[in-house]
């Protein structure tokens, strides 16, 4: 039999100890959970009538759910650092991209450039 | 920790590394797209707007799309124990919701060209559905993954040992389940909010 370059289960398993307590089934179904509800919320927000905060509430139920998401179902909360830079790195790159856009075009359409 | 055959100098795996690179840029991608729809989002030349959107029918779909990260974080924990049986179901299922998220977004689709939605017709129809059409693409590219890593457990060419393959899946599907999680609250919520506000 050749080499196998991959780790065994246990090893593998090992890894992901070495950053602390490894989530069981039942702590993903616990996150699965909570997502639900979560989104039970987001669409709350469209039946009932929250006023002025409807849109501040849904932006932090949405952000409540991305980092529930990375840091549970994605295992950012217990492995290195490094790829959460490139996880929120990337989501930061992407808002300042919309936020330059914005203001060109707000900028464009100020100064009759459109 | 001694050096693997798949280790960067950082100690980290290549492939792993490599797919959060990747995925990193994705962001940027739909960045892009998310961005260009904001922007456009009242130049509906006289068609119809964010109106038009069956917030209900969405949900349950978004539902049904976050449900599949909770199968496959499962499929990819059996991987790591070995237990391959569990592993293929849960797979299975996962790609199972995948093709039900996927079938919603095509039957919206059909209802919302119908009701006069047309692509290239005014600047948000055309940024609504390349945005959430570059989404279903990659969910439909996350199933052929699914069925082929359900396929190489099958024939033995993906071994109890080797959860690596599960994982990297796992990644990009959960990747595909979060950038949902945006277009479902910024695409379709909170502009009908603002319009009922």
């Amino acid at each position: 039999m050749s080499a196998n370059p991959e780790t065994s289960a246990p090893q593998a398993d090992a890894e992901h100890d070495e950053h602390g307590h490894h989530p069981t089934p039942r702590d993903y179904v616990r996150i699965a959970l909570i997502l639900a509800v979560l989104t039970l919320m987001e669409y709350s927000t469209y039946v009932f009538d929250f006023g002025g905060l409807g849109i501040p509430l849904l932006v932090v139920l949405i952000a409540v759910k991305f980092v529930y998401v990375a840091s549970w179902f994605m295992h950012l909360k217990f492995d290195t650092k490094i790829f959460s830079r490139f996880m929120y790195g990337g989501l930061a790159l992407a808002f300042t991209l919309y936020v330059l856009t914005l203001i060109i075009i707000l900028f464009a359409s100020a100064t009759g450039m459109e | 920790m001694t050096a693997g055959a798949h280790e960067t100098t950082l100690g980290l795996d290549h492939r792993k590394l490599a797919m959060w690179v990747f995925l990193g840029s994705e962001f940027l991608f739909f960045g892009g797209f998310i961005a260009a729809y904001l922007l456009y989002l009242d130049t509906t030349a006289g068609g119809p707007g964010v109106e038009i959107f069956d917030i209900p029918f969405t949900t349950i779909s978004s539902f049904v799309l976050l449900m599949s990260s909770l199968t496959m974080v499962l499929a990819h924990h059996a991987h790591t124990k070995g237990d391959m049986r569990r592993m293929r179901l849960w797979v299975l299922a996962t790609a199972g919701q995948g093709a039900v998220f996927l079938g919603g977004q095509v039957f919206e689709f059909n209802v919302f060209w119908r009701e006069g939605l047309i692509y290239g017709d005014s600047p948000f129809a055309s940024a609504f559905y390349t945005l959430t059409g570059f989404h279903g693409i990659h969910v439909f590219i996350g199933i052929l993954m699914l069925l082929g890593l359900y396929s190489l457990t099958l024939t033995g060419k993906i071994k109890p040992g080797q959860p690596i393959k599960t994982e990297m899946i796992g990644l990009y599907w959960h990747f595909v389940d979060i950038i949902w999680v945006l277009i479902f609250g910024v695409v379709y919520l909170i502009p009908e909010l603002a319009l009922l506000e």
